[in-house]
């Protein structure tokens, strides 16, 4: 490695461009967070912090981002599994359309998802007849989260699924084993960590979610008023160190997720022998 | 430098033969920071407005418009938005750029006439075609099944509007007299009508189905997805709404007693400053014409009340409820005063609402 | 973060699966495809039919409309900024990322992820609370005339800052994977540094690259969250076609929202197509890259 170091050229100019960057635009801003919320002090972050509405937004976030990722997590083993291994019509169009919810602006997503499950919408109309009301409750967040994160879980299982050693399958079921039996000790294994790559992929991405959710959620304190959204409000009512706090909270719960993604992907790639 | 100014006018009237008016007319930009339902009303005016101001002054005025949540907008003012002209909903988020930023003189109620309102509106409520739930007035809103749609009066100020009308109503209910608040002598009944405001308003956001940030996503909510039963808004919102989505959808239901709403205006001076003179006089006179008679009569037809009905086309007059309306200074002491008691973090709403 | 995505990004092998009873077969396709057709489609599918309800004319109208146009332009120039910057910063970190070893690197490489993971909104607070007037920055920036939120310089940098990863988490397993020998002859050889980039390095990630960047442009182009903190929502001046679609909304104007809105579609749909022709090249690329 020392060697490589020596031998390839641009290793000042592009750590000095990266190491720049990422502090402008990183670094500092972030800092300006901490140092922000510190100015409460450890009694007024907890403080601010250990606010019944606040708490009510956690848990808002949390559940419902949780509920979506978990559906996300059987839906899209199902797409990726029916993707990879049956023949479909028009597979590469069905394909590329997974990561529609990467390239839709968040804000279409949200008017069109409240369009959709509003009571007296194409959908919403459908779901009254059962007395169940979607748009402007958790379970409408949950709808615009599984939008959001379902091409998380399908991308990352969908190539684990295509290295799968089809043999080890046919070998098992040739021994007599039955086809859960085969699901659960040949192929799940090596999906886990995939999955649950997936999994906390969707839904870090579900906890910081905002311009979808915010038209479909009804935004009720206590009820659905999600964290981004409680942030905001903070803000607009001028109380900036209840928004940083806040904030950094969330960026926090951000950070250990993303440590956990990392880890993830770094047994990913030992299961499997990638890289 | 008024001197510009008469140049222009000279311009204008002698030179107009000779030169072409441009040469010595300015080409001014405004920024007016607004609250949610005025989009029509100053869509209009700019217009107005601009036509009025050029032929007085050869200068050209475009106006540019943000709109929001009123307090939302108070906020982006103080964090540095350059407006030159803030028009929002009620007179406490304009104290609020004064007190925080300097920007407004504390004494920008006295800067037009009326406490600065050009115009007043008030709370009435929205209901479902054919008025399906028999909603008549105040207490018809607490009653068992009924959704009411209010936004949150936490970023809101039509929410604030209504929370304090719902107030009032309870009040007027419960003393007959409004005279009797200031009285010593009634001190123990206004106590105890105070305490039936208080639970009244508590009840009624325990009706509350969804707490929207603004005006305008309440009236979305109520209007566009159907939800709730009643919603509370500006009259001129509700007049709005049916008019653009449908009079064979809503009915506007007038209680017998609300709030006198004043939206008042002020002249950002701290950010007109450095525009220059003209662009100042060009503020001062955008917020100054309307009161004209041609804005009130503009104002009339975007269904706001004009403080000079006579300017305004009479049928838009009619279409105007006669109602019993109390103003804020008379009953709460002024929004300074309200906003601490009922509106800031650990005031009255926040004791109220149980979700 | 996007490493796995882009990995994914293959196509999958056509061959059927032998084994499976037919009823499994069917009923899972079924399923996947009903799944796709309630999350996908149909939201697609609803912004078309809404945005045409009220007819062609109401749909031109709305899409050259003055406010529309200037929305337009302000996104255009927006991810004009942004997109290059941020190309550049991809290849610079995906450099000394894959190409050499120093304490700290993964730390560097979990910063580049951070925003992936943090909430737009706290993307946006950030630089009110550098540049907003009450904050560190903020008075000397506005009285010397150079106001950062509430105009472009600060929806570009909310923009920057939710756009930063993209290029960077596409080249930097891409460049992993392929190894540096390629480059590391051609130094040796005697080539420059900007040749050993241009006739090395640059083709060998082209495709990679190009991926980078438009997945890049779609999220400046999109972005709402942060941009709509900073933004101020100026009609004609700092807003930008997300945040017209809410103020549209917002006016009773339904059909003009959802018109301004297949705009959007249009583009994550572009972006879709060009994302497969690119993957397709791409694949390739990964192909010749591990042996």
């Amino acid at each position: 490695m020392s060697q490589r170091q020596s031998m390839l050229p641009g290793f000042g100019l592009s750590l000095g461009v990266t190491v720049l960057a990422i502090s402008l635009l990183v670094m500092i801003p972030l800092l300006a967070l901490v140092t922000r919320s510190a100015e409460l002090g450890l009694g007024g972050i907890w403080q601010t912090l250990a606010d019944r509405r606040v708490m009510a937004a956690f848990r808002v976030s949390f559940s419902t981002a949780f509920a979506a990722a978990l559906l996300n997590l059987f839906m899209g083993l199902v797409v990726a599994w029916v993707l990879v291994r049956y023949p479909l019509p028009c597979k590469r169009l069905w394909d590329s359309l997974i990561d529609l919810p990467f390239a839709l602006p968040t804000a279409v997503a949200g008017i069109v998802l409240t369009t959709l499950y509003a009571p007296n919408g194409w959908l919403g109309r459908w779901f009254a007849e059962f007395g169940l009301q979607v748009a402007f409750t958790p379970l409408g967040i949950t709808i615009a989260l599984i939008f959001i994160g379902l091409p998380f879980v399908v991308r990352t299982v969908e190539p684990i699924l295509q290295d799968l050693d089809r043999q080890q399958e046919e070998a098992s079921t040739s021994l007599g084993a039955s086809r859960w039996q085969t699901f659960r000790r040949v192929l799940l294994p090596p999906l886990v960590p995939a999955l649950l790559t997936g999994f906390s992929l969707a839904f870090a991405r579900g906890l910081g979610e905002y311009g979808s959710v915010i038209f479909i959620a009804g935004n009720m304190p206590m009820k659905s008023e999600i964290v981004p959204l409680l942030i905001v409000t903070k803000l607009e009512q001028y109380n900036y160190p209840g928004a940083t706090v806040i904030a950094l909270a969330s960026l926090v719960v951000a950070f250990v997720m993303l440590l956990v993604v990392n880890g993830l992907q770094q047994w990913t790639r030992k299961r499997t022998g990638r890289e | 430098m008024p001197t510009l100014k008469t140049a222009a006018l000279t311009g204008a009237l002698g030179l107009s033969a000779v030169m072409p008016l441009a040469a010595h007319a300015e080409e001014i930009q405004l920024l007016n920071a607004s609250y949610d339902p005025t989009r029509e009303l100053y869509q209009d005016y700019n217009t107005l407005f601009s036509q009025w101001y050029e032929k007085q002054t050869g200068d050209s005025v475009t106006v540019e418009q943000s709109h929001g949540g009123s307090g939302g907008q108070s906020r982006s003012v103080i964090d540095g938005l350059p407006a030159d002209v803030v028009t929002l909903a009620l007179g406490y988020d304009i104290d609020a750029i004064a007190d925080r930023t300097g920007k407004i003189p504390e004494d920008w109620q006295r800067a037009f006439p009326h406490h600065s309102a050009p115009y007043t509106s008030t709370i009435v409520f929205l209901v479902r075609k054919g008025n399906p739930k028999h909603i008549q007035d105040w207490d018809d809103l607490t009653k068992p099944g009924i959704e009411v749609i209010t936004p949150n009066p936490k970023t809101s100020g039509g929410a604030r509007w209504n929370f304090l009308a719902a107030w009032v109503a309870v009040l007027k209910r419960e003393l007959g007299d409004l005279g009797k608040l200031d009285d010593p002598q009634y001190a123990d009944d206004v106590a105890s009508a105070q305490a039936a405001a208080r639970q009244y308003v508590a009840t009624l956001y325990q009706h509350v189905p969804v707490l929207d940030s603004g005006a305008r996503g309440a009236t979305n909510t109520f209007v566009q997805r159907g939800l709730g039963d009643v919603l509370l808004a500006w009259e001129n919102e509700a007049f709005l709404a049916t008019e653009e989505l449908g009079e064979d959808q809503f009915d506007i239901v007038v209680p017998a007693v609300s709030i006198l709403t004043e939206p008042p205006v002020a002249v950002v001076s701290g950010n007109i400053e450095r525009k220059g003179d003209s662009a100042r006089e060009a503020a001062s006179a955008y917020l100054e014409h309307l009161y004209s008679p041609e804005a009130q009569k503009l104002i009339a037809a975007n269904y706001y009340r004009p403080i000079a009905p006579q300017a305004a086309d009479p049928e838009d007059i009619a279409r105007f409820p006669d109602l019993e309306l109390h103003t804020i200074d008379e009953i709460f002491g002024g929004w300074r005063e309200a906003q601490a008691t009922y509106f800031d973090d650990g005031g009255v709403f926040d004791t109220i609402y149980q979700p | 973060m996007n490493t796995t995505i882009s990995i994914a990004s293959r196509p999958a092998p056509r061959h059927p699966d032998a084994g499976s009873v037919p009823w499994v077969r069917y009923g899972l396709s079924a399923l996947a495809l009903a799944i796709l057709g309630l999350f996908l489609i149909l939201p697609l599918v609803a912004v078309l039919a809404e945005a045409f309800r009220e007819g062609w004319q109401a749909y031109l109208d709305a899409i050259t409309d003055r406010y529309t146009r200037h929305a337009m332009l302000l996104t255009l120039i927006t991810a004009l900024i942004c997109v290059p910057l941020n190309t550049l910063f991809g290849i610079a970190a995906a450099w000394c990322i894959a190409r050499f070893q120093f304490p700290g690197r993964s730390l560097l490489t979990t910063l580049i992820d951070l925003p992936f993971s943090v909430s737009p909104v706290i993307a946006g607070l950030v630089f009110i609370l550098i540049f907003g007037s009450q904050g560190w920055f903020g008075g000397w920036f506005t009285t010397h005339g150079f106001p950062v939120i509430f105009a472009l310089p600060g929806i570009v940098l909310a923009t920057l800052f939710v756009t930063l990863p993209f290029v960077a988490r596409e080249l930097i397993p891409l460049m992993q994977a392929q190894g540096a020998e390629q480059e590391e002859a051609s130094i040796m050889l005697g080539a420059s540094a900007w040749r050993m980039f241009w006739t090395i390095t640059l083709p060998r990630i082209k495709w990679g690259l190009l991926y980078g960047v438009i997945l890049c442009n779609a999220r400046a182009m999109g972005e709402f969250g942060a941009v709509s903190v900073v933004s101020g929502h100026i009609r004609g001046a700092t807003n930008t076609l997300p945040l017209h679609v809410e103020i549209l909304y917002n006016e009773y104007q339904f059909s003009a929202a959802f018109a301004v809105a297949t705009l959007l579609a249009g583009l994550a749909i572009v972006t879709l197509v060009l994302k497969s022709i690119i993957e397709w090249r791409q694949q390739r690329q990964w192909e010749n890259a591990s042996p």
